[in-house]
Formats: structure tokens, sequence, C-alpha cells
């Protein structure tokens, strides 16, 4: 049993979606939990089309039933984890009637759901940015992550909780500290004897606690502690919640510079542009994917005159910083990742050659490296620390529909496009129709629009016109946009920007809007 | 799902035909109506149940072509949506069979056969007869093959609309026959009589397999069981599936659908395949020029077809059965529909089979038209609901079969003599025939001979003896020659009488018993004409599915017709050594059986009948 959660893997995780459907093909049942009912969804056996914003409501009324009807799984719940009582305790006001009344899904079919889960000799769940752009990101996944420890889909082949990653190599950038509070192989940086290690290896100190996300520096430049910003490979000017914000924010910067293989939008406020290579054909190095198999990837052909490699480019920034470190060499670098990370210590060169990548972790040259993770959880006794039930408790989104502002606005991707266009708006596409506000047929006919015809979107922070293009998979008082065009329709301009806490992600998946006819 | 279906909006009439096979729609995403209260927050319609009726799309195409003569693309469009299925495909699947049309016709269709056996008995005149008519409501058609060769020429009605008429009669010598039968109700009666006539041997004493065609009521149940119906059922629910796999293979039986394949052999593979389910599947699907054997046991026993089919799947250990009659055979289909039912509701078919536990259920489906549909792989694409394009082997049916399941295909006659075998005993079977050969055989007997129709005798008698037994060739004329297995079988000449009628024996001499067709033509035929008919009808019948037999099958009949003309590209001795490339070209690397007897029939007529006398180039 597959559960894709907030994902529309089919256009959005093509790649990943096809060895979905193998599994499906092999007899898999897939449910489908979004707010519309998408492409990826219309594969599904089941759709819960849930009301944007809900999905703790579902998933602790799922755990509800789960337990009341004695569908958990009594013998990892003791030996692996703790903190089921509580969990118990928080789940037992969702009740079906509750969670029907709060997703809009029937009752029957959360039911349904929830037992065929518990019952399934394997199950996962897949989930994307419908459950991370939202203020309580981390509330979401954590509701996830009960299911599995309640039923035990997790420490085994074939299950687990699997966020699907955009890029190639989403993962191996966490995995070598592009975040705010972790070392290379996910080492803290609060940890003394940790970060020992690393200022011992590297000669230099390093600062001993954790720095901003994403979304902390944008409250830095509002507070004006931050005043200089080194962008590689982003696009924050249009990536951004609140367009107007983020690029007023921006602007007062005293210094930015912006490397990245195009000339974006950021870029142009830019005070210095580092042209780069293109990372997957014109370097040398290693990516990893969302399965955590790290692989080669092969310098194929030169970058055009004037652009150069990232770690070329870093190398001079230190040289002029004072430091040299020599001729950047993409495997001497990744030795020295080997040295200090233990889960990719046994992943030389050549045997990510000779067993095409290899899964972390991998902590010696003899380790094949992990299929799956967690699998400590079932050894008896456990090995390791137990892990924790989070009991979490719905929150609806920030933005309530209100009279002025009836409309839900949620937002997505498409097959052809990515994120904001840098990389795919260069290039010609047969499924390109630009940016559209997509509304249920019955919304369009209540507002008397037809495909193709301009309205005017306003919510509390903006206003874009763009076409209208009506859609069955949205149910009356749905509406989607992408963030495909912002040259052309600033969608973010519409967006809210109350970000989750934990994660620092904004909430780009609710808004509430109003549709005026021109 | 990314399938982009089209705007357009089925009518009424159009989702009523639909929905005949498939109930209303369950969903507004299975082309329901659209009601956000019910189906805003969910769909339980989708996935693997939605995804698995394309088995339904061939029955589907029939109602919506029995209600408007055509298929309207409203109608496939609303087929899409039901199916969850590319227009495309379904597209794909409705061209892909000559009994469906895709443009609008009137509701009335007269398939005039001008095949083989209806070809030398006056076809030609009758098309021609045709042109110069009109009959209101109705189009008139070529048709290959009828199969009821025995009554020759054959005609083929079929009227569309609310109350849908479809049936065969023959002969036919007059328009004005053929009007009358298109004006007539149903055609003439089949009882008891017409099937006497098919089967001139009809109430002989030594008759095995066709002892009760034009004798026993073939509607009525009880009259089967009255003369020794269902008695070998419950013997071999005595004898246990492994008992009667053992009965089988001491039988010696080889299919008899042509390619004359042990049966026991084949029941005791798909019995221990380990994947699950089984299906067995009767082929009914008898389209080679010539064959009628199968289409009569059905309209004349056709519930021995069916305690045969019952047998083989408590044997193989399978709970479901598909007979695929040809769509050409309307009073076969009923006949077997209504054998389905009556057995059903004897409880001798369903949960549990004369109280033993033994659960097996059969669903009759029709071809709409392709001839290729008669190969094994080619039938199952057909019953899953994709154009009937035959499948690479290995893996064989026994292992991968119908929906990819182990699968006993088994042709009609071979059904038939089931009951026969595990009756009398594997060995006292074994006892009929030759050594190589055992058994009763079935032959279909037409063209130029007194008593057309199909004869029942053991393996081992001579062409000769059979031709007697048929009254010889009328009027005392000599034999020009003989077609022995149908349009993928051989063409011998008068010299080889005296061959045995048995597979050993006739492999002897070059030739082929096929599915036991013998078509006779007298010395007035024009041999080289027959052959271009059979050309013509490989090509049309050729799937297009592998190169070797798309292009083969159209430069085989442009060569025979350069030949004929005598405008031949080089020499003739040049275009005869190129029709023996092609024709080894074909056997050689075509996916099926098709593509590789495609030529055989030409191939043994010029090398041995001199069909088309030399052109000048060799004078």
């Amino acid at each position: 049993m597959i559960l894709l959660w907030g994902s529309n893997a089919r256009e959005t995780h093509p790649i990943f979606f096809h060895h979905l459907l193998k599994g499906v093909r092999n007899g898999a049942r897939l449910y489908g939990i979004d707010p519309r009912r998408t492409s990826s969804v219309q594969w599904a056996d089941v759709w819960a089309g849930l009301d944007v914003g809900t999905d703790i409501a579902l998933a602790n009324a799922m755990g509800r039933e789960i337990i009341a009807g004695g569908l958990e799984c009594k013998e990892f719940i003791e030996n692996a984890t703790t903190g089921f009582d509580d969990y118990r305790r928080v789940v037992e006001p969702y009740t079906l009637e509750y969670a029907e009344r709060e997703t809009g899904v029937p009752g029957e079919v959360i039911r349904e759901m929830a037992r065929t889960f518990a019952r399934a000799d394997k199950a996962m769940i897949c989930w994307t940015l419908g459950i991370t752009e939202h203020h309580n990101a981390v509330d979401n996944v954590l509701a996830l992550i009960n299911l599995v420890l309640l039923t035990g889909h997790v420490g085994r082949y074939g299950c687990g909780v699997n966020p699907l990653r955009g890029q190639n190599n989403v993962q191996g950038g966490g995995d070598m500290g592009a975040l705010p509070d972790r070392l290379p192989g996910f080492q803290h940086v609060e940890n003394v004897p940790l970060r020992a290690k690393f200022e011992k290896h590297w000669g230099a100190p390093i600062p001993a606690v954790k720095g901003w996300h994403l979304s902390q520096m944008f409250e830095a430049m509002e507070r004006g502690d931050l005043q200089a910003l080194y962008v590689i490979g982003e696009n924050p000017l249009q990536s951004e919640a609140d367009q107007n914000h983020a690029r007023h924010l921006l602007e007062g910067l005293e210094f930015m510079v912006c490397q990245d293989i195009f000339l974006t939008k950021t870029g142009e406020l830019a005070d210095v542009v580092l042209p780069a290579s293109a990372a997957w054909c014109e370097s040398d190095g290693t990516v990893t994917n969302s399965e955590r198999r790290v692989q080669r990837v092969r310098k194929a052909i030169q970058a055009v005159p004037g652009a150069r490699d990232d770690v070329a480019i870093l190398f001079d920034v230190a040289r002029r910083m004072g430091y040299d470190w020599g001729v950047p060499d993409a495997e001497k670098i990744w030795n020295e990742v080997r040295a200090l990370s233990p889960v990719h210590a046994g992943m030389s060169y050549a045997r990510l050659e000779e067993l095409k990548g290899i899964q972390w972790p991998c902590y010696d040259e003899n380790h094949p490296g992990e299929l799956f993770l967690h699998s400590r959880l079932w050894e008896r006794p456990l090995n390791g620390p137990r892990v924790s039930f989070c009991p979490v408790e719905h929150d609806p989104p920030v933005e309530r529909l209100s009279a002025e502002f009836p409309m839900r606005l949620t937002t997505g991707r498409r097959l052809d496009e990515y994120n904001t266009g840098v990389q795919t708006s260069g290039y010609r596409s047969p499924l390109r129709r630009g940016e559209t506000l997509d509304v249920s047929p019955e919304d369009a006919a209540r507002l008397g629009v037809r495909d193709g015809e301009l309205v005017k979107v306003l919510s509390r922070r903006g206003a874009v016109t763009v076409p209208v293009r009506r859609d069955e998979s949205l149910r009356p008082g749905l509406t989607f946009m992408t963030l495909h065009f912002q040259d052309d329709v600033a969608t973010n301009l519409l967006t809210i920007d109350a970000t989750d806490p934990k994660s620092g992600t904004a909430e780009f998946k609710a808004a509430a809007i109003r549709v005026e006819k021109m | 799902m990314d399938i982009r279906f089209h705007e357009i909006e089925a009518g009424a009439t159009e989702r009523a035909a639909v929905d005949s096979v498939l109930g209303p729609p369950v969903s507004a995403w299975a082309g329901g109506v659209r009601d956000t209260e019910t189906e805003g927050h969910s769909a339980t319609f989708g996935g693997h149940a939605a995804r698995s009726q394309r088995d339904l799309l061939l029955p589907v195409l029939h109602a919506v072509q029995r209600r408007f003569g055509w298929l309207p693309p409203a109608a496939l469009n609303y087929i899409s949506r039901r199916l969850t299925l590319p227009p495309a495909e379904v597209f794909g699947v409705a061209t892909f069979y000559h009994l469906f049309s895709l443009t609008p016709s009137p509701p009335g269709v007269i398939h005039v056969c001008d095949d083989i056996a209806c070809r030398i008995k006056g076809a030609e005149r009758l098309c021609s007869e045709m042109e110069s008519i009109s009959i209101p409501q109705f189009t008139w058609k070529r048709s290959p093959c009828l199969g009821l060769c025995e009554r020759a020429p054959a005609v083929m009605v079929s009227q569309a609309g609310e109350n849908p008429r479809l049936f065969s009669q023959g002969p036919v010598s007059t328009t004005a026959e053929i009007i009358s039968a298109a004006n007539s109700l149903n055609g003439k009666p089949e009882g008891l009589e017409s099937l006497r006539r098919s089967v001139p041997q009809a109430g002989q004493e030594d008759l095995r397999l066709i002892r009760r065609i034009g004798r026993v009521q073939p509607e009525s149940l009880e009259a089967y069981q009255a003369d020794g119906g269902y008695v070998a059922l419950k013997k071999a629910l005595e004898l246990g599936p492994e008992g009667v796999i053992r009965e089988v293979l001491a039988s010696n039986l080889l299919g008899r659908g042509g390619a004359a394949f042990p049966t026991g052999r084949k029941w005791e593979a798909v019995a221990r395949a380990p994947a699950r389910p089984h299906y067995v599947v009767c082929n009914a699907d008898e389209s080679e020029p010539g064959t009628f054997k199968d289409r009569l046991l059905m309209e004349g026993d056709p519930f021995g077809v069916i305690e045969g089919i019952t047998i083989a799947a408590y044997a193989t250990g399978s709970e479901r059965g598909y007979f695929y009659v040809r769509g050409e055979y309307p009073l076969a289909a009923h006949r077997i529909g209504a054998a389905i039912e009556n057995a059903r509701a004897a409880g001798l078919l369903g949960e549990n089979i004369l109280g033993s536990g033994f659960a097996f259920d059969i669903e009759l489906r029709s071809g709409a038209g392709a001839y290729i549909c008669g190969e094994e792989t080619a039938l199952f694409n057909s019953i899953e609901g994709k154009r009937g394009e035959p499948r690479n082997k290995p893996p064989f049916p026994v292992h991968v079969g119908l929906f990819g399941k182990p699968t006993l295909i088994n042709n009609v006659e071979t059904l038939a003599n089931i009951p026969l075998i595990i009756a009398a005993g594997g060995a006292a079977y074994a006892g009929v025939g030759t050594s190589g050969s055992s058994g009763p055989k079935l032959f279909c007997v037409s063209g130029h001979v007194v008593r057309p129709g199909l004869y029942e005798i053991p393996f081992g008698r001579t062409l000769r003896e059979l031709i007697d037994m048929a009254g010889g060739v009328p009027e005392g004329k000599g034999i020009r020659a003989i077609l022995l297995g149908g349009a993928a079988g051989m063409f011998i000449g008068p010299d080889k009488l005296d061959v045995p009628l048995t597979f050993e024996g006739t492999r002897a001499i070059g030739a082929t018993l096929g599915s036991g067709v013998v078509l006779i033509f007298d010395e007035t035929v024009d041999l080289a004409d027959i052959l271009t008919r059979v050309a013509a009808f490989f090509r049309d019948e050729s799937c297009g599915q592998c190169v070797p037999c798309r292009v083969g099958t159209v430069r085989q009949e442009e060569l025979l017709s350069r030949l004929r003309s005598g405008r031949t590209i080089g020499s003739r001795s040049d275009e005869l050594a190129l029709l023996k490339e092609i024709g080894q070209a074909m056997r050689d690397a075509s996916i099926c059986g098709l593509g590789q007897t495609a030529s055989n029939a030409i191939e043994s007529a010029l090398a041995n009948l001199n069909p088309i006398p030399g052109g000048k180039d060799e004078a």
C-alpha cells in the first residue's frame, strides 16, 4: 500500500512516479491524499480530498481509528517506542465525525484507509510540499511519522516515510551540511566533540552556535542584522512568499553575491554575479538522490567561457581571503568528506563506480550501504534508543476564509516546468500553457467566466491579473496556481509568508483570495 | 491518468448502449454526473478496479455496434471514460475488427462470403449482381469465409437497432434469396433438420464425436443427459485432477486446432504451474477458410463442449473459463450461451459443481471479425480488450497466458473429445485410429462433392475413401486439386488421393491436416483465381504487427497478380524464386503462425499443380 500524501508526483517527480507505478502494476494499492484530484491521484484506488491544511486532523483520525480497531502494532510500540499513551490521549478526540467535519473527507473513507494501512503487509507514506509548505510543516510530518510508528511500517523493506526530493541532489545538499545547524554527515554544530573534529581537520574555528535558515535570514534582514548575502543556486526573490516584501528586503542589503548558472531575477539585484558551470555535465563530483544513493557525476563537456565550476569559484574566494586550498580536485574533496563524515566513510570513488552508487550509511569499505533505514528498531533486544511518538494537534491554515476573501488558493507545480522557471522557461515545451488560475467548473459558471478570460485575483497582500482555466480536479471554493511564470504572473504576490518556526517554510499552500471578473 | 478525453458528449441512447454492458456509472470520474457534494472530497473510483475492466471493451463495442450499426465517436469517448482508457486505445481496438464500423453505416449489412468454398459455388456472380441492386436500409460487403462452406454460397445478415438481428444463411443462389433473407425475421429456422443436412452421417451407429448432432435436441440439457451426457464429468470428479490428466495423456490426443500438440502435456503443464489463478479458454474462433467443424459441434452438441471444458478446468485447477466464439457464428454463440446458462442453473457450472466443492464458471465472448484472433495469444489479447495481436512465445500460454496467468487453451473439437476419453478411458480411446494419430477425426468436406458436410472418420482412412463417402465429384468430373488444412494448408493433386488422413500420413507427402479442411476443386476451377483469393485473404488478415508478414503478404499478392497477367519483373523463374524467398522470410521471421503459413498453399500449388501456365518468356 502506498499513501501519496500532499504530492502530485506524476507531474513533479515523474521519474520517481514511474517507479511507483511499477509497484502499482505489481498490485500495490495507491491512496492519494490531496485537495485536488491530480493526475497522480487519478491512478489511485482511493482519493481522500481533504481541505487544504487539515492533514493532521486526517492523520490523527486515522491513528485513533487504528487504535480503536486494535490494529496498532503492539509488539513494535512496546519494544521500540515511547510516548504511545500520550499519543493515544491526544488523538482520542479526533473521531471520524470530527475529521469528516474538519477535512471534508467522508468518515467511511478515512476508516477504510486507516484499516487498510494498518493491515497492510507493507505500507509506505510518500510526501512532498503538500505536507511541508504549511505554517505547521514539521507537525504535519510528525503526524505521518506517528502513523508509521503506530503500525510498525518503518525499518522494514518497502515501508517507511519518504519525502520525495525535488532535485537530483537536494538530499546531497543536506548531507553535506547545507543546513543551519549541521556539519557534513548530519553532525550537529553545537556538539562540542564533533565540532572540534572539524576544527582540527580544517585548522580553523567554526561558529559554536547554529546559523539561520532562509526565513530567519529574511527576518534578520528586516531587523537589519543581516547586511550581506551570498546566494548559490537559489532565486529567493521569486521563490519566497509575499514577493513585494522579499524584494524590499533584498534591495535593502548592503552587499549581495549571486553564483548561478543563469542570471536570475535575484542575480539582477546582486552587486557581484559569479557565473557557474552546470553541475550535472560540466563538473566532476557526486550527487545523492532521494534513496540516499551517492552517485558519481562526471564532467562531459567544457563550460562556456566565463562560467566556472562552483568549487573553483569557492577556492578562489578562499584564496582572496588568505587561504590557499590548492587546486580543486573533486575526489580529494570527497575523501575529506569521507574522513569527517562516518556515514560516508566507506564510499571511495572506486566503490561508487563499481557498485553504481552506494546508499548511506556506509561506515567502511566492506559495508554495502543500507537499502533502508531504521532496521535497528526491529532488533530484539532493541539496538539503540527508543523512538518517540510526537503527538501533534490540528491547526488550520493561518489565513482563514472570510466574506472578503472567500476562496482558497493553493499552489503547486506542473510537469514541464520547474519552480520559478530559471531552469525551464528558456526551453520550448509543447505542454506549456502559461500561468492560469485554475478553478472548478462550478466557480467558473458562478463567476461567469470562460476559459482564457482574464480575471483579477486579490489577497490581503496583493493582486494579479491572470487567465482562468476550468479544472475538473477542483471543487467549488478551491483554486490553484503555479509559481512557474513569476515574470508574467507573480503568484507569490498573493501567498502568505506565515512560516513554520521549526522548518522555516512558508505556507505557500494556503492563501485566501477573491476572484473578480474584469 | 494523463488521459485526455474528447469534449464530445454521448447522448442518452449511446450511454444506454454502453451502460447495458457496464451498468450505470458509479462516479463522475467514470462518466457519471458531476456532483461535488458527494464526490468533492473523495472518490473510490479509480485505480486497480477501474483499470481492471478493460476486458469489457470488446463486449461494449459489440453493444454499441449492435445498437447503431457503427461506433459513433461520442460513444467511443464515453467508453474511454467508463473504462479509464485513452481514446486512442479504444480507437485502436475498434479499428482492428472487420465487424465494427467507424464511419456512419446503414443499420443493415449483408456480408456476402466470397472466400474459396463459396467462390467456386458462384459467389462472384452473386457479388456482381449485388452491385446492381439496392436494398433499403441495407448495405453489403464482401466477407472472408463465414464457415458455412457445406452450404455455399453463404451470407450473414446483421441489422442494428433496438432489436438487433444477426444470422447466417446458406445456400443462397440468387439476390432474390438474399433480399428475402434480409427482410425475414431471423433467417430460416435452424433445427435438427438443417443439422442433418450439414452432417450427412447424422444418426449412424458408429459415430463418436458427432453422434448427437442432428439426433439430440441441442438446446435441451435433459436430452443431453439422457443420451449419456455428464457421465464423464461425474467420472472425472471421481478420478481427481491427476487421474483425469493421466487418462488424457494415455489417450495420446493431439490438439485439433491445427498445431497437433499433445493435449495431455498441455494440461499437465497448466496444472503444475505455480502462479494462480489458472484459466481455461475454449478457442472457438474458427476462421480458417473451409473450416466449419467447430461451428457444427457448437450448434449441434453444445453441452458436449461445455462438459469437455468443465473437465479441463477441473484437471487444471481453473475456476474461470472463457469461451471465445468468432463473431460470424451467431447461432453457435447463441447455443453455447444458452447451454452455459442451463448448465449453471442445473449446478453443472458455478460454485459447487455436482456437490463436489469444485467451482468453475464460463464467460462467453464474441469475436468481431479477425482471423488472427484464432492464434491463441492474439485471442488472449482480444479477451483482455486489446488489439488482437499475437504475443511472442515463449513464454507459452501454459505459463503466461490470459491476464498473464497460466492458461489452458484448447480448440472446440479437442474439448469435445474429452468426455469420450474420460468415459471410455484413455487407453481405449488410444485404440481408435493409428498409433501416431489416435481417436476419431472430423473433416470439413466442401467444394465439388455431391454431399458436402462434416464427416467423422477414425484416423487412418484415405482421402479417396473420404471423398467417396461424400459422393465423389458431381457429374463425373475429374479432380483438379484438393486443399488440405485450409488457407494455411496445402494444395495437393489427384495423384495423392491414397494418402492416409493422419498427422503422420499427410506429413509424409509434405502436406498437413491442419484444421481438417478437405476442399475439392473439379477440373473446371481456375486455380489461379483461388490462389489470388488466398493471397488477398492473408494480406487482409495480417494484423500488421510484424514486418515479414505485413509486407510479405502484400508482396506475395502482387507477385501472383504479375504472374497471372504475364507482366513479370524479370523472368517467370525469377518471380518464382522471389516468391519462395518471400515465403521463407515469412516462415523464418514472423511472430505467429499466420505469417509462417501464409505462403504454404500458394507455394504448394505453384510447385505441383501449374495453376498459372507459363508466360511467353519461357516459351
